[in-house]
């Protein structure tokens, strides 16, 4: 039953194989077509075509044929420009991938070397330079300068171009030429010893609107291969390779996320806190907790006032304080009417107190103001306290200051 | 024209018109007629080795690279050094294709396509190490600078990146150099079949190529482009793959002669693998006409040059190692020579260094079986260079303490043996498919191919020669 069946298969692959599939060819010329035998003589041929003045004519040979270009009055080819504009291109995109990967992007200490230098860009750059030249060079060549694939050219399929990929050498002088005329090239061709003259006409299906891609056989084929490539590859990776970790661009990873639950730690979370006792880099605890103001008075600002420092401030008191006393401190923040309106920082009262004391209602904090003393950092304090003695004293400016501005 | 008249001194045709028929016929002969039985038996040879392969290969995948013999201090073993074999042996293919056109050997058009294909089918089988040597081969992709979500990207500094990129690039610098060679063989054979399939599979492959020489000298002016490239790659690539070694600070490994001595010994044994198929190709395909005995025997001057060069780079470690004062280098080497892996040290040397001196003798450089005996003794010295230069230099490092003996399991071996069947199974499947020898370029070298008189348009053509 089955060796029947498989014979009647193979029957039917042989049969279908030994069939004659040459295309049906239109009435509309191509070109003429004259077979040559030796290497002088298509030279020569080459050369009376080229001088007489055609222009749409081509040569074929088996191998390439030294001189030709000459021959057939052909400029040199232009490959190399392609080559070299891409392969320049390659180089620059190396160099500026390493450089902006490992210096801009995502700075990553290694071995304690500048994050972006010359010589270990080198090779990198040296092979995006190579690989974008060789692939410049060869798909230029054959889909820009040679217009390839082309597999359905009127010349291919025929006995002329079983010839000339052996052993023969041809010439064809298309039939759009300007001077084309049947007789003169004829002559032309015997004149210059051809031992045959060929007549080759479009295919069908170089003329017709037909295009196959919209063929509708085509397109199930394509149909039918996109759905089994979905499925086999849905199988593939959901059900064979089903233990292994996807590619999936390091979403998922074998490790406990710190909010995340763990049967491992007995109190089943995946945070590992610090120490008791443990104390965070520029959060030293503070001496005078929960003491009254007076106690603060000794406290002084160890910053030195500096263009950066001020801008440290500022940053910091945009961040931490202004949704409540807003921008300049005059208690308009964006939380208005949500939490109780803060008082002025230009009043009197902060106009006259010590450094300390804003440092301990910052740490400290006051009535409904809230301690700062997680979120913002011992400097960070001092800094905005900078900060917001500027901010007074740009409200209070004496005529002194002004002219000093100037 | 003295290699012009190699060929056609051995071809017996003097009318160049029906040589070229010839020609088309002893080339395709393997593709359009069933597999001989040698064929078949070294099919199944090598075959068999890719199963056995395989399956170390799935044992590895399934414990772990636990089953290899690799443990500290030897972290670095057959893994490595199977893969700077196989990519060595790739370089013959580029030399031959690349810097043999550019200094217009025309010699080398009888095996420079097989020679080619080698280097193909070798840089895959060398691509398959590193990736299993990570471990987890199917996270490989990131090796390549990919976005990911923890938005950090590959080392830019470390030579084992460089040599990702160097050995992909090669890889596909190859791999289209063989294509655009391929494709004016295509359309010959696509020409010749009578099979409607074959005819439809070569008509796309070739991808109409109509032999035009409009098409031509664009072709060849590609070509030449992809030779320059090439040869400027080719050395980049065994240059990296050097620096592997030479960037770390191990004794025995940082040195600054790594890059020319493992691009000659690359060479050396790529040329040696080269010569031990063509002398089985050229016997079982009748090919013995297009690749001569002058094809061996100038392959075998390459051999000895090579040879010597990795000889002196041999010495040169020694005396360097001498002259440095350094007595962790010079430790190194005298471990190497004299130590418990003494035997594969001499083993390298003598392959590598001494039989190819019989080379010196043209009767020996013309005799079939006994450059069979020297090349494959080439290939099997250029493997214990490796091993020598890798295990040698880990096995003993800074700390005596942890000193250690590296031996290979049988997953080991059986990896080893599987990157045989690998690359053969590979290439006898191309041997049987596609042409062997380049049938353009064949014909454009056989005598009368080229034509003695150079007209322009309109002008009369004037006589060389
Ligand atoms: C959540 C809103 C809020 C934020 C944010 C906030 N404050 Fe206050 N702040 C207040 C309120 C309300 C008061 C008045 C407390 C009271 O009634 O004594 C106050 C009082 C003060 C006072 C004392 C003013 C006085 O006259 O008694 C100072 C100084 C002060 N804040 C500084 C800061 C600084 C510096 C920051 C930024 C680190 C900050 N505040 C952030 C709400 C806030």
């Amino acid at each position: 039953m089955v060796s029947i069946m498989i014979k009647k298969l193979i029957n039917f692959v042989k049969e279908y194989d030994s069939k004659d599939d040459r295309e049906p060819r239109s009435k509309k010329l191509f070109g003429l077509a004259a077979l040559y035998n030796t290497p002088n003589e298509i030279i020569t041929a080459a050369a009376d075509v080229a001088g007489k003045g055609y222009e749409k004519f081509d040569v074929y040979t088996p191998y390439p044929m030294h001189g030709m270009d000459d021959a057939m009055g052909m400029k040199s080819s232009k490959v190399g420009y392609v080559s070299f504009a891409l392969g320049l291109t390659g180089m620059c995109l190396a160099l500026l991938m390493i450089w902006w990967m490992s210096s801009v992007n995502y700075q990553n200490i290694i071995g304690g070397k500048p994050f972006f230098s010359l010589p270990p860009a080198i090779p990198i750059t040296f092979e995006g330079t190579v690989l974008l030249t060789g692939i410049a060079t060869v798909f230029g060549m054959l889909i820009l300068f040679n217009q390839l694939p082309k597999i359905n050219s009127p010349l291919n399929d025929t006995d002329f171009m079983k010839r000339v990929s052996s052993d023969k050498f041809g010439v064809v002088i298309k039939a759009d030429d300007e001077k084309f005329s049947d007789s003169e090239v004829r002559k032309l061709f015997l004149s210059g010893g051809a031992f045959e003259i060929q007549e080759i006409y479009y295919r069908e299906t170089n003329l017709g609107i037909k295009t196959p891609i919209f063929d509708g056989k085509f397109i199930s084929i394509i149909f039918a291969t996109a759905i089994l490539t979905a499925i086999i590859t849905y199988i593939t990776l959901n059900i064979v390779l089903y233990d292994v970790v996807p590619f999936d661009w390091m979403w998922k990873q074998a490790k406990i996320n710190s909010q995340s639950k763990s049967d491992f730690f007995p109190n089943k979370a995946g945070m590992r806190e610090p120490v008791n006792g443990t104390v965070a880099r520029g959060f030293l605890p503070y001496e005078y907790k929960g003491m009254p103001d007076s106690s603060v008075k000794l406290l002084s600002n160890p910053l030195a006032v500096s263009r950066k420092v001020l801008e440290r401030g500022q940053e910091r008191f945009n961040i931490y304080c202004s949704p409540c006393h807003g921008y300049f401190g005059e208690g308009d923040g964006r939380m208005k009417d949500q939490f109780p309106k803060p008082p002025s920082l230009h009043n009197q009262k902060v106009l006259n107190w010590s450094d300390g004391n804003i440092y301990h209602v910052i740490t400290n904090g006051q009535n409904v103001m809230p301690s700062y003393a997680e979120q913002v950092s011992v400097d960070d304090r001092w800094a905005i306290i900078h900060y917001i003695r500027t901010l007074q004293r740009s409200k209070n400016a004496s005529d002194e200051d002004l002219t000093k501005a100037k | 024209m003295s290699f012009d008249s190699t060929y056609t001194r051995e071809l017996p045709l003097v009318e160049a018109k029906k040589s070229f028929k010839e020609i088309d016929e002893v080339i395709a002969l393997p593709t359009e007629t069933k597999p001989t039985k040698g064929w078949w038996i070294a099919f199944s040879i090598s075959s068999t080795a890719l199963l056995i392969g395989a399956f170390c290969l799935s044992l590895t995948f399934y414990y772990g690279i636990g089953m290899w013999g690799n443990n500290n201090p030897v972290g670095w073993a057959f893994d490595i050094i199977n893969f700077v074999f196989w990519i060595g042996i790739g370089h013959a293919g580029t030399l031959i294709s690349a810097i043999l056109f550019l200094f217009r050997q025309k010699w080398r058009t009888g095996i420079a396509r097989f020679a080619e294909a080698m280097t193909i089918f070798a840089v895959m089988t060398a691509g398959i190490f590193p990736i299993i040597h990570t471990g987890r081969p199917w996270l490989a992709g990131y090796l390549l600078p990919l976005p990911n979500q923890n938005g950090v990207w590959v080392n830019f500094s470390s030579p084992l990146l460089w040599d990702v990129f160097a050995v992909s690039t090669y890889f596909t610098i190859s791999f289209l150099f063989w294509g655009i060679g391929l494709i004016p063989d295509l359309a010959t054979l696509r020409d010749r079949t009578t099979s409607k399939i074959k005819k439809t599979i070569y008509s796309v492959l070739s991808l109409g190529w109509t032999n035009s020489n409009r098409n031509w000298s664009n072709y060849e002016r590609a070509y030449l482009i992809l030779a320059g490239i090439s040869t400027p790659l080719v050395l980049s690539v065994h240059t990296i793959v050097s620096f592997d070694f030479a960037v770390s600070v191990l004794p025995g490994w940082h040195t600054t002669i790594f890059p020319p001595y493992f691009v000659a010994g690359a060479i050396f044994s790529g040329f040696g693998m080269v010569s031990t198929v063509l002398i089985l190709v050229r016997k079982v395909f009748n090919m013995e006409h297009i690749i001569t005995i002058g094809h061996l025997e100038k392959m075998n001057k390459i051999l000895l040059a090579t040879g010597m060069m990795v000889g002196y780079a041999y010495g040169m470690e020694f005396f360097i190692a001498w002259y440095s004062g350094n007595t962790f280098e010079q430790f190194v080497f005298i471990n190497r020579a004299f130590g418990p892996y003494a035997w594969a040290y001499w083993t390298m040397v003598s392959c590598n260094v001494i039989f190819p001196q019989l080379f010196w003798f043209k009767k020996i450089r013309r005799s079939i079986p006994i450059t069979m005996v020297l090349v494959i003794l080439v290939n099997v010295g250029m493997w214990f260079e490796r091993f020598v230069i890798i295990v040698t230099s880990l096995h003993r490092d800074f700390l005596p303490s942890s000193w250690a003996m590296y031996y290979p399991t049988l997953v080991d071996l059986g990896l080893l043996l599987g990157s045989f069947g690998f690359f053969f199974t590979f290439l006898l499947l191309f041997l049987k498919t596609l042409t062997l020898v380049s049938i353009s370029e064949i014909k454009a070298v056989v005598e009368g191919a080229q034509p003695t008189i150079h007209p322009h348009p309109g002008g009369n053509g004037q006589h060389h020669d």
